[in-house]
Protein backbone atom coordinates (compact mmCIF):
# COMPACT_ATOMS: atom_id res chain seq x y z
CA UNK A 1 0.00 0.00 0.00
CA UNK A 2 1.64 3.64 -1.09
CA UNK A 3 1.44 5.65 1.75
CA UNK A 4 -0.47 8.52 -0.22
CA UNK A 5 -3.39 5.69 -0.55
CA UNK A 6 -6.47 7.90 0.63
CA UNK A 7 -7.48 7.71 4.43
CA UNK A 8 -11.03 9.23 3.01
CA UNK A 9 -12.62 9.47 -0.57
CA UNK A 10 -15.77 11.53 -0.85
CA UNK A 11 -17.73 11.31 -3.97
CA UNK A 12 -20.43 13.45 -5.31
CA UNK A 13 -21.52 14.15 -1.86
CA UNK A 14 -24.85 16.46 -2.33
CA UNK A 15 -27.18 17.24 0.67
CA UNK A 16 -30.22 20.24 0.61
CA UNK A 17 -32.06 21.22 3.71
CA UNK A 18 -35.18 22.02 1.99
CA UNK A 19 -35.30 24.38 -0.83
CA UNK A 20 -31.81 25.66 0.13
CA UNK A 21 -28.92 23.33 -1.34
CA UNK A 22 -26.00 23.43 0.46
CA UNK A 23 -23.45 20.52 -1.15
CA UNK A 24 -23.58 20.46 -5.01
CA UNK A 25 -21.05 17.34 -5.74
CA UNK A 26 -18.76 17.46 -3.46
CA UNK A 27 -15.19 15.35 -4.01
CA UNK A 28 -13.00 15.26 -1.22
CA UNK A 29 -9.53 12.74 -1.06
CA UNK A 30 -7.16 13.33 1.93
CA UNK A 31 -4.38 10.63 1.20
CA UNK A 32 -2.93 9.23 5.04
CA UNK A 33 -1.00 11.68 6.90
CA UNK A 34 -2.02 14.92 5.45
CA UNK A 35 -3.99 17.65 6.23
CA UNK A 36 -6.63 19.01 4.21
CA UNK A 37 -8.37 22.88 5.35
CA UNK A 38 -11.60 23.65 3.93
CA UNK A 39 -12.00 27.20 3.68
CA UNK A 40 -14.68 29.90 2.59
CA UNK A 41 -17.06 31.96 3.12
CA UNK A 42 -20.18 30.82 5.73
CA UNK A 43 -23.12 28.84 3.66
CA UNK A 44 -20.46 27.40 1.62
CA UNK A 45 -20.89 24.21 2.95
CA UNK A 46 -17.70 23.63 4.59
CA UNK A 47 -18.93 22.64 7.80
CA UNK A 48 -22.11 20.31 6.38
CA UNK A 49 -19.34 18.55 4.82
CA UNK A 50 -17.03 18.07 8.43
CA UNK A 51 -20.59 17.00 9.97
CA UNK A 52 -21.23 14.20 6.87
CA UNK A 53 -17.94 12.51 7.80
CA UNK A 54 -19.29 11.89 11.21
CA UNK A 55 -22.47 11.12 10.78
CA UNK A 56 -23.79 14.10 12.27
CA UNK A 57 -25.56 15.08 8.74
CA UNK A 58 -26.99 12.93 6.33
CA UNK A 59 -26.28 13.56 2.47
CA UNK A 60 -28.92 13.16 0.20
CA UNK A 61 -26.27 11.43 -2.12
CA UNK A 62 -22.70 10.88 -2.84
CA UNK A 63 -20.67 8.51 -0.96
CA UNK A 64 -18.22 8.50 2.13
CA UNK A 65 -15.02 6.06 2.42
CA UNK A 66 -13.03 6.25 5.12
CA UNK A 67 -9.82 3.52 5.67
CA UNK A 68 -6.99 2.17 4.18
CA UNK A 69 -8.75 -0.89 1.77
CA UNK A 70 -7.81 -4.37 2.52
CA UNK A 71 -7.37 -6.31 5.75
CA UNK A 72 -6.53 -5.37 9.33
CA UNK A 73 -3.15 -6.87 9.16
CA UNK A 74 -2.63 -5.21 5.94
CA UNK A 75 -3.40 -2.37 7.44
CA UNK A 76 -1.31 -2.53 10.48
CA UNK A 77 2.13 -3.53 8.55
CA UNK A 78 1.37 -0.32 6.38
CA UNK A 79 1.59 1.67 9.66
CA UNK A 80 4.54 0.27 10.79
CA UNK A 81 5.92 1.37 7.75
CA UNK A 82 5.00 4.76 7.54
CA UNK A 83 4.77 5.51 11.25
CA UNK A 84 1.78 7.50 10.67
CA UNK A 85 -1.14 8.35 13.36
CA UNK A 86 0.44 9.72 16.92
CA UNK A 87 0.03 8.86 20.38
CA UNK A 88 0.94 5.57 21.76
CA UNK A 89 -0.40 2.17 21.43
CA UNK A 90 -2.19 2.22 18.26
CA UNK A 91 -4.75 -0.12 17.69
CA UNK A 92 -4.56 -2.34 14.79
CA UNK A 93 -7.14 -0.02 11.86
CA UNK A 94 -10.43 -1.07 10.96
CA UNK A 95 -11.07 -2.23 7.39
CA UNK A 96 -12.67 0.37 5.35
CA UNK A 97 -16.07 1.39 5.55
CA UNK A 98 -17.72 2.90 2.51
CA UNK A 99 -21.22 4.18 3.09
CA UNK A 100 -23.24 5.10 0.27
CA UNK A 101 -25.81 7.85 0.91
CA UNK A 102 -27.97 7.39 -2.69
CA UNK A 103 -29.07 4.04 -0.69
CA UNK A 104 -30.39 4.14 3.02
CA UNK A 105 -28.00 4.17 5.75
CA UNK A 106 -27.81 1.75 8.31
CA UNK A 107 -27.20 3.44 12.04
CA UNK A 108 -24.90 0.64 12.28
CA UNK A 109 -23.25 2.07 9.20
CA UNK A 110 -23.44 5.11 11.05
CA UNK A 111 -21.99 3.89 13.93
CA UNK A 112 -18.82 2.54 12.12
CA UNK A 113 -18.41 5.96 10.47
CA UNK A 114 -17.70 7.08 14.06
CA UNK A 115 -15.29 4.32 14.91
CA UNK A 116 -13.06 5.99 12.32
CA UNK A 117 -13.48 9.80 12.69
CA UNK A 118 -13.32 12.06 15.23
CA UNK A 119 -14.41 15.72 15.50
CA UNK A 120 -13.70 18.60 17.17
CA UNK A 121 -16.70 21.03 17.42
CA UNK A 122 -16.18 24.99 17.26
CA UNK A 123 -17.82 25.54 20.98
CA UNK A 124 -16.12 22.62 22.02
CA UNK A 125 -19.42 20.72 23.40
CA UNK A 126 -17.94 19.40 26.14
CA UNK A 127 -19.84 17.30 28.57
CA UNK A 128 -20.32 19.86 31.40
CA UNK A 129 -21.31 17.59 34.18
CA UNK A 130 -17.99 15.16 34.06
CA UNK A 131 -14.58 16.23 34.72
CA UNK A 132 -11.88 16.75 32.19
CA UNK A 133 -10.98 13.26 32.63
CA UNK A 134 -14.23 11.82 32.41
CA UNK A 135 -14.80 13.96 29.55
CA UNK A 136 -12.11 12.06 27.53
CA UNK A 137 -12.46 8.46 29.25
CA UNK A 138 -16.12 8.53 28.06
CA UNK A 139 -15.81 7.33 24.53
CA UNK A 140 -13.06 4.85 25.13
CA UNK A 141 -14.79 3.11 28.59
CA UNK A 142 -18.09 3.30 27.15
CA UNK A 143 -18.12 2.93 24.13
CA UNK A 144 -15.33 1.19 22.92
CA UNK A 145 -15.47 -0.98 26.05
CA UNK A 146 -11.76 -0.50 27.02
CA UNK A 147 -10.33 -1.08 30.57
CA UNK A 148 -10.43 2.38 31.87
CA UNK A 149 -6.96 1.97 33.99
CA UNK A 150 -5.35 1.96 30.18
CA UNK A 151 -8.08 4.55 29.31
CA UNK A 152 -6.87 6.98 32.36
CA UNK A 153 -3.33 6.20 31.76
CA UNK A 154 -3.82 7.12 27.78
CA UNK A 155 -6.25 10.27 29.09
CA UNK A 156 -3.66 11.69 31.02
CA UNK A 157 -0.61 11.18 29.06
CA UNK A 158 -2.39 12.82 26.46
CA UNK A 159 -3.47 15.91 28.91
CA UNK A 160 0.15 15.82 29.68
CA UNK A 161 0.92 16.37 26.30
CA UNK A 162 -1.30 19.30 25.77
CA UNK A 163 -0.30 20.66 29.56
CA UNK A 164 -3.72 20.19 30.70
CA UNK A 165 -2.79 17.10 33.27
CA UNK A 166 -2.95 19.18 36.50
CA UNK A 167 -6.85 19.87 35.28
CA UNK A 168 -8.03 16.53 35.31
CA UNK A 169 -10.04 17.04 37.98
CA UNK A 170 -11.90 20.29 36.97
CA UNK A 171 -14.97 20.81 35.15
CA UNK A 172 -15.39 22.27 31.97
CA UNK A 173 -16.89 25.79 33.60
CA UNK A 174 -13.41 26.06 35.58
CA UNK A 175 -11.57 26.20 32.40
CA UNK A 176 -10.70 28.80 29.89
CA UNK A 177 -11.72 28.43 25.95
CA UNK A 178 -8.58 27.55 25.20
CA UNK A 179 -8.52 25.07 27.58
CA UNK A 180 -11.84 23.49 27.28
CA UNK A 181 -11.01 23.51 23.05
CA UNK A 182 -7.62 21.53 24.10
CA UNK A 183 -9.93 19.27 26.13
CA UNK A 184 -11.76 18.26 23.11
CA UNK A 185 -9.10 17.80 20.88
CA UNK A 186 -7.69 15.51 24.09
CA UNK A 187 -11.51 13.84 23.67
CA UNK A 188 -11.01 13.27 19.77
CA UNK A 189 -7.59 11.65 19.83
CA UNK A 190 -8.47 9.16 23.18
CA UNK A 191 -11.01 7.90 20.50
CA UNK A 192 -7.99 6.61 18.15
CA UNK A 193 -9.77 7.63 15.19
CA UNK A 194 -8.44 7.31 11.41
CA UNK A 195 -9.57 10.92 10.76
CA UNK A 196 -9.71 13.77 12.78
CA UNK A 197 -12.27 16.64 12.12
CA UNK A 198 -12.07 20.08 13.22
CA UNK A 199 -15.18 22.73 12.82
CA UNK A 200 -13.68 26.00 13.26
CA UNK A 201 -11.92 25.27 16.23
CA UNK A 202 -11.01 28.69 17.12
CA UNK A 203 -13.54 30.76 16.03
CA UNK A 204 -15.40 30.86 19.69
CA UNK A 205 -12.19 31.37 20.64
CA UNK A 206 -10.69 35.00 22.61
CA UNK A 207 -7.97 35.84 20.21
CA UNK A 208 -5.16 35.74 22.62
CA UNK A 209 -6.11 31.87 23.20
CA UNK A 210 -6.01 30.85 19.58
CA UNK A 211 -2.64 30.30 19.33
CA UNK A 212 -2.22 27.68 22.23
CA UNK A 213 -5.25 25.84 20.34
CA UNK A 214 -3.34 26.03 16.34
CA UNK A 215 -0.16 25.11 18.28
CA UNK A 216 -1.50 21.75 19.27
CA UNK A 217 -3.15 20.97 16.02
CA UNK A 218 -0.04 21.99 14.27
CA UNK A 219 2.04 19.16 16.43
CA UNK A 220 -0.77 16.80 15.71
CA UNK A 221 -0.47 17.34 12.01
CA UNK A 222 3.72 16.91 12.20
CA UNK A 223 2.99 13.72 13.52
CA UNK A 224 1.19 12.53 10.89
CA UNK A 225 -2.36 12.69 11.99
CA UNK A 226 -5.18 12.44 9.28
CA UNK A 227 -6.87 15.65 9.57
CA UNK A 228 -9.71 18.16 7.79
CA UNK A 229 -9.76 21.73 8.75
CA UNK A 230 -12.05 23.73 8.44
CA UNK A 231 -11.19 27.32 9.31
CA UNK A 232 -11.39 31.02 9.12
CA UNK A 233 -7.14 31.19 10.11
CA UNK A 234 -5.59 31.44 6.60
CA UNK A 235 -1.72 32.11 8.22
CA UNK A 236 -2.33 28.62 10.22
CA UNK A 237 -3.79 27.16 6.91
CA UNK A 238 -0.67 28.24 4.99
CA UNK A 239 1.33 26.54 7.74
CA UNK A 240 -0.23 23.51 8.36
CA UNK A 241 -2.41 22.04 5.61
CA UNK A 242 -0.97 19.74 2.88
CA UNK A 243 -3.99 20.93 0.59
CA UNK A 244 -6.43 23.49 0.44
CA UNK A 245 -10.01 23.68 -0.73
CA UNK A 246 -11.65 26.76 -1.21
CA UNK A 247 -15.42 26.41 -1.40
CA UNK A 248 -18.52 28.80 -2.12
CA UNK A 249 -22.01 27.73 -2.68
CA UNK A 250 -21.70 24.04 -2.17
CA UNK A 251 -19.05 23.39 -4.69
CA UNK A 252 -15.54 23.25 -4.87
CA UNK A 253 -14.02 26.42 -6.55
CA UNK A 254 -10.52 25.93 -5.89
CA UNK A 255 -8.26 23.25 -4.28
CA UNK A 256 -4.66 22.67 -4.45
CA UNK A 257 -1.24 23.00 -2.46
CA UNK A 258 -1.96 25.45 0.15
CA UNK A 259 1.19 27.82 -0.69
CA UNK A 260 -0.44 28.46 -4.16
CA UNK A 261 -4.11 28.73 -3.38
CA UNK A 262 -3.73 30.89 -0.89
CA UNK A 263 -0.94 33.07 -2.02
CA UNK A 264 -1.14 32.81 -6.19
CA UNK A 265 -5.09 32.20 -6.09
CA UNK A 266 -6.43 31.22 -9.62
CA UNK A 267 -10.13 31.77 -9.42
CA UNK A 268 -11.52 35.42 -8.85
CA UNK A 269 -14.00 33.93 -6.13
CA UNK A 270 -11.24 32.68 -4.09
CA UNK A 271 -9.03 35.74 -4.77
CA UNK A 272 -11.77 37.83 -3.73
CA UNK A 273 -12.24 35.67 -0.51
CA UNK A 274 -8.44 35.83 0.22
CA UNK A 275 -8.06 39.45 -0.45
CA UNK A 276 -10.91 40.33 2.25
CA UNK A 277 -10.07 38.10 4.88
CA UNK A 278 -6.12 39.13 4.79
CA UNK A 279 -7.19 42.79 5.21
CA UNK A 280 -9.19 42.08 8.10
CA UNK A 281 -5.98 40.56 9.87
CA UNK B 1 -58.37 22.42 73.09
CA UNK B 2 -57.78 19.13 74.77
CA UNK B 3 -54.20 18.70 74.61
CA UNK B 4 -54.16 15.65 76.09
CA UNK B 5 -55.58 14.40 72.69
CA UNK B 6 -52.69 16.18 71.04
CA UNK B 7 -50.08 14.12 72.25
CA UNK B 8 -52.22 10.45 72.41
CA UNK B 9 -53.53 10.80 69.04
CA UNK B 10 -50.07 11.86 67.68
CA UNK B 11 -48.68 8.70 67.57
CA UNK B 12 -51.18 7.08 65.50
CA UNK B 13 -51.28 9.54 63.24
CA UNK B 14 -47.77 9.76 62.58
CA UNK B 15 -48.08 5.62 61.74
CA UNK B 16 -50.62 6.58 59.66
CA UNK B 17 -48.31 8.83 57.69
CA UNK B 18 -44.98 6.17 57.87
CA UNK B 19 -47.14 3.30 56.51
CA UNK B 20 -49.76 5.05 54.45
CA UNK B 21 -48.87 8.59 53.53
CA UNK B 22 -45.26 8.59 52.99
CA UNK B 23 -44.98 5.16 51.40
CA UNK B 24 -48.09 5.87 48.87
CA UNK B 25 -46.04 9.01 47.90
CA UNK B 26 -42.80 7.46 47.04
CA UNK B 27 -44.19 4.61 45.61
CA UNK B 28 -46.14 6.51 42.97
CA UNK B 29 -43.81 8.80 42.44
CA UNK B 30 -41.22 6.28 41.22
CA UNK B 31 -43.88 4.85 39.16
CA UNK B 32 -44.98 8.14 38.00
CA UNK B 33 -41.37 9.52 36.90
CA UNK B 34 -40.68 6.43 34.82
CA UNK B 35 -44.36 6.67 33.19
CA UNK B 36 -43.21 10.47 32.65
CA UNK B 37 -39.55 9.80 31.21
CA UNK B 38 -41.41 7.21 28.79
CA UNK B 39 -44.22 9.63 27.86
CA UNK B 40 -41.66 12.29 27.82
CA UNK B 41 -39.46 10.11 25.45
CA UNK B 42 -42.27 10.15 23.06
CA UNK B 43 -43.17 13.52 22.90
CA UNK B 44 -39.65 14.27 21.73
CA UNK B 45 -39.75 11.52 18.85
CA UNK B 46 -40.38 12.45 15.16
CA UNK B 47 -43.04 9.23 15.28
CA UNK B 48 -46.33 11.27 14.72
CA UNK B 49 -48.24 7.88 16.65
CA UNK B 50 -46.41 8.35 19.65
CA UNK B 51 -45.79 11.98 19.70
CA UNK B 52 -49.71 12.26 19.49
CA UNK B 53 -50.78 8.95 22.27
CA UNK B 54 -48.24 11.10 24.66
CA UNK B 55 -50.09 14.73 24.04
CA UNK B 56 -53.29 13.02 24.40
CA UNK B 57 -52.18 11.35 27.75
CA UNK B 58 -50.95 14.41 29.19
CA UNK B 59 -54.24 16.16 28.10
CA UNK B 60 -56.16 13.71 29.65
CA UNK B 61 -54.16 13.77 33.08
CA UNK B 62 -53.96 17.48 33.13
CA UNK B 63 -57.23 18.34 31.71
CA UNK B 64 -59.07 16.23 34.48
CA UNK B 65 -59.64 16.26 38.61
CA UNK B 66 -57.24 14.37 40.91
CA UNK B 67 -60.23 12.78 42.64
CA UNK B 68 -62.44 12.76 39.62
CA UNK B 69 -59.46 10.06 38.09
CA UNK B 70 -59.28 8.38 41.60
CA UNK B 71 -63.00 7.62 41.72
CA UNK B 72 -63.07 6.05 38.00
CA UNK B 73 -60.44 3.93 39.16
CA UNK B 74 -61.58 2.76 42.63
CA UNK B 75 -65.50 3.09 41.97
CA UNK B 76 -65.74 3.06 38.07
CA UNK B 77 -63.77 0.33 37.09
CA UNK B 78 -65.69 -2.13 39.05
CA UNK B 79 -69.15 -1.54 36.70
CA UNK B 80 -67.16 -2.99 33.77
CA UNK B 81 -65.42 -5.92 36.14
CA UNK B 82 -62.54 -4.40 36.80
CA UNK B 83 -62.17 -4.77 40.66
CA UNK B 84 -58.45 -3.05 42.03
CA UNK B 85 -58.34 -3.04 46.12
CA UNK B 86 -57.53 0.64 47.52
CA UNK B 87 -54.25 0.57 47.63
CA UNK B 88 -53.32 0.11 44.24
CA UNK B 89 -56.46 1.88 43.08
CA UNK B 90 -54.59 5.17 44.84
CA UNK B 91 -50.99 4.09 43.62
CA UNK B 92 -52.11 4.07 39.90
CA UNK B 93 -53.84 7.16 40.00
CA UNK B 94 -51.30 9.14 41.72
CA UNK B 95 -48.64 7.41 39.36
CA UNK B 96 -51.04 8.29 35.87
CA UNK B 97 -51.44 11.50 37.88
CA UNK B 98 -47.45 12.15 38.27
CA UNK B 99 -46.44 10.86 35.15
CA UNK B 100 -48.55 13.25 32.87
CA UNK B 101 -47.60 16.60 34.99
CA UNK B 102 -43.64 15.71 34.94
CA UNK B 103 -43.81 14.12 31.35
CA UNK B 104 -43.72 17.75 30.74
CA UNK B 105 -41.29 19.00 32.92
CA UNK B 106 -39.22 16.01 31.81
CA UNK B 107 -39.49 16.83 28.04
CA UNK B 108 -39.17 20.85 28.67
CA UNK B 109 -35.69 20.04 30.63
CA UNK B 110 -34.60 17.12 27.48
CA UNK B 111 -35.17 19.99 25.48
CA UNK B 112 -33.34 22.45 27.10
CA UNK B 113 -30.09 20.75 26.75
CA UNK B 114 -28.07 22.14 24.01
CA UNK B 115 -28.21 19.93 20.72
CA UNK B 116 -24.11 19.87 20.94
CA UNK B 117 -24.46 17.82 23.81
CA UNK B 118 -26.15 15.22 21.90
CA UNK B 119 -24.13 15.80 18.83
CA UNK B 120 -20.70 15.27 21.02
CA UNK B 121 -22.43 11.82 22.69
CA UNK B 122 -23.12 10.82 19.37
CA UNK B 123 -19.41 11.72 17.98
CA UNK B 124 -17.69 9.58 20.63
CA UNK B 125 -19.45 6.96 19.51
CA UNK B 126 -22.58 6.38 21.84
CA UNK B 127 -26.33 5.55 20.68
CA UNK B 128 -29.05 7.45 21.04
CA UNK B 129 -30.37 5.53 24.82
CA UNK B 130 -26.72 5.61 25.39
CA UNK B 131 -26.26 9.40 24.96
CA UNK B 132 -29.66 10.19 26.58
CA UNK B 133 -28.46 8.26 29.50
CA UNK B 134 -25.18 9.46 30.19
CA UNK B 135 -25.21 12.75 28.58
CA UNK B 136 -28.71 14.22 28.47
CA UNK B 137 -30.42 13.26 31.86
CA UNK B 138 -27.98 14.08 34.24
CA UNK B 139 -28.12 17.75 32.56
CA UNK B 140 -32.21 17.89 32.44
CA UNK B 141 -32.13 16.62 35.62
CA UNK B 142 -30.74 19.97 36.96
CA UNK B 143 -33.18 21.73 35.39
CA UNK B 144 -36.34 19.75 36.48
CA UNK B 145 -35.59 19.72 40.45
CA UNK B 146 -36.93 22.28 40.97
CA UNK B 147 -40.35 21.88 39.02
CA UNK B 148 -40.13 18.08 40.02
CA UNK B 149 -40.09 19.22 43.75
CA UNK B 150 -43.15 20.88 43.30
CA UNK B 151 -44.91 18.09 42.05
CA UNK B 152 -43.58 15.49 44.42
CA UNK B 153 -44.57 17.94 47.27
CA UNK B 154 -47.95 18.33 45.91
CA UNK B 155 -48.30 14.74 45.85
CA UNK B 156 -47.46 14.11 49.57
CA UNK B 157 -50.47 16.22 50.00
CA UNK B 158 -52.95 14.68 47.82
CA UNK B 159 -52.51 11.59 49.03
CA UNK B 160 -55.06 12.65 51.49
CA UNK B 161 -57.71 12.30 48.88
CA UNK B 162 -56.91 8.31 49.26
CA UNK B 163 -58.73 8.36 52.43
CA UNK B 164 -61.60 8.56 50.30
CA UNK B 165 -61.35 5.26 48.84
CA UNK B 166 -60.39 3.68 51.82
CA UNK B 167 -57.01 4.38 51.97
CA UNK B 168 -55.79 4.27 55.81
CA UNK B 169 -53.31 7.17 55.09
CA UNK B 170 -52.72 10.02 57.76
CA UNK B 171 -55.63 11.81 56.95
CA UNK B 172 -58.37 8.62 57.50
CA UNK B 173 -56.45 8.09 61.00
CA UNK B 174 -57.41 11.88 61.68
CA UNK B 175 -61.19 11.79 60.26
CA UNK B 176 -61.46 8.62 62.49
CA UNK B 177 -59.93 9.60 65.61
CA UNK B 178 -62.43 13.23 64.92
CA UNK B 179 -65.09 11.52 64.70
CA UNK B 180 -64.80 9.62 67.91
CA UNK B 181 -63.11 12.48 69.73
CA UNK B 182 -65.60 15.60 67.72
CA UNK B 183 -62.38 17.23 68.28
CA UNK B 184 -62.20 18.26 64.61
CA UNK B 185 -60.31 21.20 65.26
CA UNK B 186 -57.59 19.64 66.57
CA UNK B 187 -57.14 16.82 64.98
CA UNK B 188 -57.23 18.40 61.59
CA UNK B 189 -54.67 20.91 62.15
CA UNK B 190 -52.62 18.47 63.81
CA UNK B 191 -52.87 16.51 60.58
CA UNK B 192 -52.49 19.82 58.63
CA UNK B 193 -48.95 20.44 60.67
CA UNK B 194 -47.70 16.85 59.91
CA UNK B 195 -48.26 17.34 56.49
CA UNK B 196 -46.23 21.05 56.53
CA UNK B 197 -43.85 19.29 58.59
CA UNK B 198 -43.02 16.76 55.95
CA UNK B 199 -43.38 19.30 53.25
CA UNK B 200 -40.45 20.83 55.17
CA UNK B 201 -38.09 18.44 55.01
CA UNK B 202 -38.90 17.54 51.58
CA UNK B 203 -38.02 21.48 50.49
CA UNK B 204 -34.67 21.04 52.60
CA UNK B 205 -33.67 18.00 50.61
CA UNK B 206 -34.80 19.86 47.30
CA UNK B 207 -31.97 22.87 48.58
CA UNK B 208 -29.81 20.05 49.07
CA UNK B 209 -30.02 18.16 46.02
CA UNK B 210 -30.10 21.27 43.52
CA UNK B 211 -26.87 22.94 44.95
CA UNK B 212 -24.96 19.04 44.30
CA UNK B 213 -26.65 18.99 41.07
CA UNK B 214 -24.60 22.82 40.63
CA UNK B 215 -21.41 21.82 41.84
CA UNK B 216 -20.30 21.26 38.11
CA UNK B 217 -21.36 24.74 37.20
CA UNK B 218 -20.38 28.67 37.42
CA UNK B 219 -21.46 30.34 39.74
Amino acid sequence: MSPTEPVLQVRNLTKAFGTNTVLRGIDLDVPRGKVVALIGPSGSGKTTILRSLNGLETPDAGSVTVGARGTVEAADAAHGEAGARGGSGVEPQLPSLTLDFGAKVSPREVAALRDRSAMVFQHYNLFPHMSVLQNVIEGPVRVQKRPRAEAVAEAEALLARVGLLEKRDAYPFELSGGQQQRVGIVRALALKPQLLLFDEPTSALDPELVDDVLAVIKELADEGWTMVIVTHELAFARQTADEVVFMDGGVVVERGPASQVLRNPQEERTQQFVRRLLHEI
Amino acid sequence: MDFNLFWSSLGPLLLGAVKGTIPLALASFALGLVLALLVAMMRISSNKLANGAGRFYVSVIRGTPLLVQLFVIFYGLPAIGVKIDPWPSAIIAFSLNVGGYAAEVIRAAILSVPAGQWEAGHMIGMSRNQTLLRIILPQAARVSVPPLSNTFISLVKDTSLASLILVTEMFRVAQQVAAFSQEFMLLYLEAALIYWVICLALSTAQTRLEKRLDRYVAH
